[in-house]
């Protein structure tokens, strides 16, 4: 005699510790094998991009913090350099190396960041300790710089608001090695371990032409093998200016993400190593005016953040608020996929895959 | 304490046991709690951090705060649950992991119950926690729940198997089953504590032992990345209390008997220092075994539930049937040579 069995339709977040924030997935589940994924997002919408067109370019800025809030500084320079783009302003060097060392310091602590809480959820609990130990250093210091810890307003457009104080980039020359070891320890911890392994290889495989078709961007691009990076292919800011790999493996599945994520924070602290030494002298902020009223036009610009390509069109008409602003947001793209990638999968797996992706909820909303 | 078992009953050896029982249960709560410090201070060193330091002298207090505001808390029953088996799902999980501790011998004169089967007893009444683990986890009538619970069963039942396959080569190499006999057994030098001849035996049965704790890396049914904290999501306050004490219970529990099945139970490690207690050698060998466990927590991510079902059934119940196997021939082939 069959027994009779039900699907079962389990609803995973907004409020789930695995969701990373208030993003929601209705799944229908046949025992623990996932039939149908259906992403339910919104929870977090603050209308950013319509709240811009009433604010002026400068008070922008502190909005771009809020939507990627592991990755404010990325943010932050997105919509600068769409607005000097459009401005045509020229940067002072100081400014933009400045704007590189805070840049590759926030994706050194965004991947760490997603190290500790993938680890998490994989359950391992240690690491996310660790993790968030190391990037408390790098928090302290934007702390110094700018006086916040999460959401910094630092980047303005035409410059930077702060000059570094004395010693800040001894202490970034410092954090570089003291990065290296830490990671030595990190590959020890958790790189090799069995479980682990287990866990994430082979989960969540699409090939290039599936993350192509998805417009995926990032680690979520460059793990099927695609050499994809703007720092390279686009070079913005200094970036032409040092010497760094691109890395990229071809399994496409959760493990070649996690290993190019922490390949990602090496080549980061050799960019920093390069930075530090070139660091220039001079002014921070070139000469803005007070209220800034672009010219009419478009400007657009395109910048490889911890989680992707995050892009930035502004529409001028001329008046000290934009006419329209528009972010391509790369968790957004990112996330596209995951109904594809879920269907047959265990539920353990759907947090595998969900946190290799790499969302974080404010830039998915918005 | 030993010999009145041997004796008919009176009233005085009856007044005895039970107050003994009592010790030993107030005893064990005393251990749990602070079972609970030690585990929160331990992994608080791994992970570079303090763990409680606030309530009392070094946070000693904290445990005992915790289990205070946990009973004076709100009893919130869901407004669709099964109430009578919300309600007595703690209890059936919880009175076999203290009905276990009867068998374990602390010390040579110091058990509660000299049964021929010790073995088996722990094993199958053991068995019985996961009829309430089941019954949390389906009664709450909270999807997760139910899945945490539904996990549990199949994780309880797969691996009570080895563990107790296992556990029959320790049987066969003492020929008893009683845990006194399997201590005594193992008196002498180190090397003729059981895990060393049997170190297949004592790989498959720790690991099938974490496994039936449901502990780190295998705490499927309480996943809390996945099914937030399992069968017991639903339960608050005392009755949530009642499951991590169950759960707390059954670490000590396992971890005496691991100490005595493999460690050579009260003995010392070479005979010349059998002046030391035996309880203290007891203490100090249970206390290594479940620092162990406290550690993998530290260290390991959590196994899948299709993995974790493939590690019990085609790696550690071969193995331990395999072990059963060798075990049985060397002895044999012992037995032959020395006529």
């Amino acid at each position: 005699m069959a027994l009779r069995t039900e699907e079962l339709l389990l609803n995973v977040g907004p409020q789930h510790p695995s969701t990373h924030g208030v993003f929601r997935i209705v799944v229908k589940i046949d025992g623990e094998i996932i039939k149908e994924a259906t992403p339910v997002m919104g929870y977090l919408h603050r209308g950013t991009e319509k709240l811009a067109e009433n604010l002026n370019y400068t008070q922008i800025i502190p909005y771009t913090d809020r939507m990627d809030y592991v990755s404010a500084m990325t943010n932050n320079y997105v919509l600068v350099s769409a607005v000097e783009k459009l401005m045509q302003l020229e940067v002072p060097e100081r400014a933009e190396f400045l704007r590189v060392i805070v840049m590759e310091l926030q994706r050194i602590a965004s991947h760490l960041l997603w190290w500790g809480t993938y680890l998490l959820d994989i359950g391992a609990m240690s690491p996310f300790l660790f993790a968030f130990r190391d990037r408390e250093i790098i928090i302290e210091l934007f702390n110094e710089l700018c006086g916040a810890r999460l959401t910094y307003f630092y980047m303005r457009v035409g410059g930077v608001k702060w000059d570094a104080p004395d010693g800040w980039i001894q202490k970034v020359r410092d954090f570089v090695p003291y990065m290296r070891e830490r990671l030595k320890l990190y590959d020890d911890l958790v790189s090799g371990n069995e479980i682990f392994l287990a866990r994430i290889k082979g989960v969540g495989r699409y090939d290039a032409q599936t993350a192509i078709d998805y417009g995926l961007s990032g680690a979520n691009l460059r793990c099927t093998g695609v050499k994809r990076d703007l720092r390279k292919d686009q070079p913005y800011s200094v970036y032409d200016r040092f010497e760094f790999d691109v890395p990229t493996r071809t399994e496409g599945d959760c493990y070649a993400r996690y290993l190019l994520r922490i390949e990602e924070i090496k080549q980061s602290l050799r960019i920093l190593e390069q930075a530090v030494e070139m660091f220039p002298e001079g002014p921070v902020m070139a000469k803005v005016p007070r209220v800034l009223r672009p010219p009419e036009g478009a400007g657009s610009s395109r910048v490889e953040s911890p989680r992707g390509a995050i892009g930035c069109y502004v529409v001028s008409k001329g008046k000290d608020s934009p006419y329209r602003l528009k972010f391509r947001r790369p968790s957004f793209v990112n996330l596209q996929i995951l109904p594809k990638l879920l269907v047959g999968e265990s539920i353990t797996n759907l947090i595998t895959i969900l946190g290799a992706t790499d969302i974080v909820v404010g830039e998915v909303d918005a | 304490m030993g010999e009145l078992l041997t004796r008919p009953l009176t009233w005085g050896s009856f007044l005895t046991f039970f107050l003994m029982a009592v010790v030993l249960l107030l005893i064990i709560l005393f251990m749990v709690t602070y079972a609970i410090y030690a585990e929160r201070k331990i992994l608080g060193y791994m992970q570079s951090r303090i763990g409680p330091n606030r309530t009392g002298k070094f946070g000693l207090l904290q445990t005992p705060a915790d289990v205070l505001k946990l009973l004076i808390k709100e009893d919130v029953i869901p407004e669709k649950a099964d109430r009578p088996l919300f309600k007595l799902a703690p209890v059936i999980a919880f009175v076999p992991s203290f009905v276990v501790l009867a068998t374990i011998p602390y010390s040579e004169h110091m058990y509660f119950a000299d049964l021929d089967i010790g073995v088996l007893y722990y094993v199958a009444l053991s068995g019985l926690t996961v009829i309430g683990i089941v019954l949390g986890g389906w009664a709450s009538n909270n999807k997760y729940a139910l899945i945490g619970g539904m996990r549990s069963a199949a994780q309880l039942v797969s691996y009570a198997i080895p563990l107790v396959i296992s556990a029959v080569g320790v049987v066969l190499m003492s020929g008893t089953m009683n845990l006194r006999g399997i201590v005594e057994g193992q008196a002498g030098w180190f090397w003729n504590w059981n895990f060393i001849p049997q170190i297949l035996a004592f790989v498959v049965f720790v690991i099938s032992a974490i496994a039936e704790l449901n502990r780190t890396p295998f705490d499927l049914p309480e996943a809390e990345s996945e099914l937030v904290a399992g069968y017991h999501v639903e339960y608050s306050g005392f009755r949530f209390a009642f499951f991590m004490l169950t759960e707390y219970v059954y670490m000590i529990a396992m971890s005496a008997l691991i100490t005595t099945l493999f460690f050579g139970g009260w003995h010392a490690p070479a005979p010349f220092l059998e002046f030391i207690p035996g309880f203290i050698w007891f203490l100090l060998k249970f206390c290594g075994v479940f620092f162990f466990i406290i550690w993998l927590r530290g260290t390991m991510p959590r196994i899948r539930i299709d993995q974790l079902m493939s590690l019990g059934w085609r790696v550690l119940l071969p193995l331990s049937l395999g072990n059963i196997f060798v075990t049985a021939i060397v002895m044999e082939i012992v037995k032959a040579i020395n006529g």
